[in-house]
């Protein structure tokens, strides 16, 4: 469970989250949408225990993400919009991923497959090499890999094909009915079938929480 | 804490420092800083300076005061502008965002990657030195240990105080453009603005020689060069009266131990602080 109350983050003069107060429960699957600035990201970011806030606490399954973050970021998997420009090979960055999260290398070659990606073939590339969809097909299977209960996808399909996406959709429905998956994306339309409620943000604020 | 988990936190730690390390190695920047370090032990052997004798000094012992006296100008500036982006230059680039969603404690990674850089920066100026020693014993030329192995630590520490500088210039900097300015301003003020100044506040005479001379030998640069120098130069007679008031002060063996003593833990206070910006502020 993910519980946030009163959150306020402030850059500088700029609110980014003002007063923000929403609980997120196993089993939720939330599209958080909004327009540019709105907070989505700001929020995410203070899930993942990036952010120091202002005011107000957020606590992960009853952990605080910024002094136990260790704990917490066991059971979360994060998908970020861009593919980061990682100079590890593809084999130094899954060696990475399978030592830091005790992750399964099999299961991530089979997650990486389902997106219909051999990644074996790229394994001594620099993972920045890879083209923009190959990045995200990795990075989708590992997030899949790694069995998580809170998983969290910021416009996760942005790179992907058609044929992709609807893989992604695929390996999302297997996944546990318990777990939490935070969806953010400016398309609901995408993810529709896979959400069970909608949140949308302005300027700062939830300013609609709709369960589907 | 069982034996286990500190296990994990090691593995954790050295996972970073491995990687980071097998990045470096990869980096272009690596080849070019490799390439000078050793193409200068290379140039030196070409243009003849073990054969040349200046102020007494011969052989390998001449070619190492000559290494040392361009380390001391060069070492610092490449150990900043390659470290200061670290952090930095993942944040700006969003790498640390992603990297840091795994369960990596802020420790593991901060002290990880300077572990990891360290190895990095002082490999491949010792590794010209080693070369300088085996080309001499092939070449038949007497071989001074003693310098070589405090030539040794003082560039350990040399390289640990820079280090602990770039890695908290890169703690609290959110640009990497800013942090190379600041690593370029922390350079040449410590390679000549802080002398240029000190000259002049003893030409005028408005503080004692003793608190300049004080404040000249905070700067791990100075210490660095007048300990290389008293290594050749025990009474350091080539400084002229500043050497009554250091050797003074502490006698050249002591004075050569604080040399490497402190820009060690003048690194390490760096190092601690800028672990204690990174941890205390936003992440990303």
């Amino acid at each position: 469970m993910i519980d946030i109350k009163n959150i306020t983050k402030k850059f500088g003069k700029n609110i980014s989250l003002n007063n923000v107060t929403t609980r997120f429960n196993g089993g939720d699957s939330i599209a958080l949408m909004g327009a540019n600035g709105a907070g989505k990201t700001t929020l995410i970011r203070m899930i993942l225990g990036y952010y120091h806030a202002n005011n107000g606490t957020i606590t992960v399954n009853g952990l605080d993400p910024i002094k136990e973050r260790v704990e917490i970021l066991k059971h979360v998997s994060f998908v970020p919009q861009l593919p980061p420009p990682i100079k590890l090979s593809v084999d130094e960055l899954l060696h990475f991923v399978q030592k830091s999260s005790c992750t399964s290398r099999e299961m991530i070659y089979h997650y990486v497959n389902e997106m219909s990606l051999d990644i074996k073939e790229h394994l001594h590339k620099s993972f920045f090499s890879l083209s923009g969809g190959m990045k995200q097909k990795l990075l989708i299977g590992i997030s899949a890999a790694k069995e998580s209960s809170i998983y969290i996808y910021d416009e996760p399909t942005a790179n992907l094909d058609p044929r992709a996406r609807e893989n992604f959709y695929k390996i999302l429905k297997e996944q546990s009915n318990s777990s939490i998956s935070l969806f953010v994306t400016h398309r609901i339309e995408e993810v529709k079938d896979l959400v069970n409620r909608e949140i949308y943000m302005d300027l700062g604020e939830i300013i609609s929480d709709v369960k589907l | 804490m069982g034996l286990e988990s500190v296990g994990l936190k090691m593995n954790n730690l050295l996972l970073i420092s491995y990687l980071d390390l097998k990045e470096s190695i990869r980096s272009k920047w690596f080849l070019v800083y490799s390439l000078v370090f050793g193409g200068m032990i290379a140039l030196f052997f070409i243009a003849g300076i073990t054969e040349s004798q200046v102020m007494g000094f011969s052989g390998l012992s001449r070619l190492l005061l000559m290494y040392i006296q361009i380390t001391i100008v060069i070492l610092p500036i490449f150990i900043l502008i390659t470290t200061v982006r670290s952090i930095s230059g993942d944040r700006d680039s969003h790498i640390l965002e992603y990297m840091l969603s795994f369960p990596i404690s802020l420790k593991q990674y901060y002290w990880g990657k300077l572990i990891g850089r360290f190895i990095t920066v002082y490999i491949p100026v010792i590794f010209a030195m080693i070369l300088a020693i085996v080309y001499g014993v092939i070449k038949g030329a007497e071989v001074p240990w003693s310098i070589f192995f405090l030539y040794t630590g003082l560039l350990f520490a040399l390289s640990s105080a820079f280090l602990g500088i770039a890695f908290f210039i890169s703690s609290f900097v959110k640009s990497s453009e800013v942090a190379l300015g600041i690593a370029f301003f922390v350079w040449i003020f410590l390679l000549a603005f802080i002398d240029i100044a000190l000259i002049s506040l003893m030409m005028q005479e408005r503080f004692s020689e003793e608190l300049i001379i004080t404040i000249a030998m905070a700067n791990p640069m100075e210490i660095f060069r007048v300990a290389a120098i008293s290594l050749f130069d025990p009474e350091l007679t080539v400084m002229g009266p500043v050497a009554y008031y250091i050797l003074d002060s502490v006698s050249q063996a002591n004075f050569v131990l604080l040399s490497i003593a402190y820009p060690v833990v003048l690194g390490i206070i760096f190092a601690f602080l800028g672990y204690r910006i990174f941890a205390k502020k936003d992440l990303v």
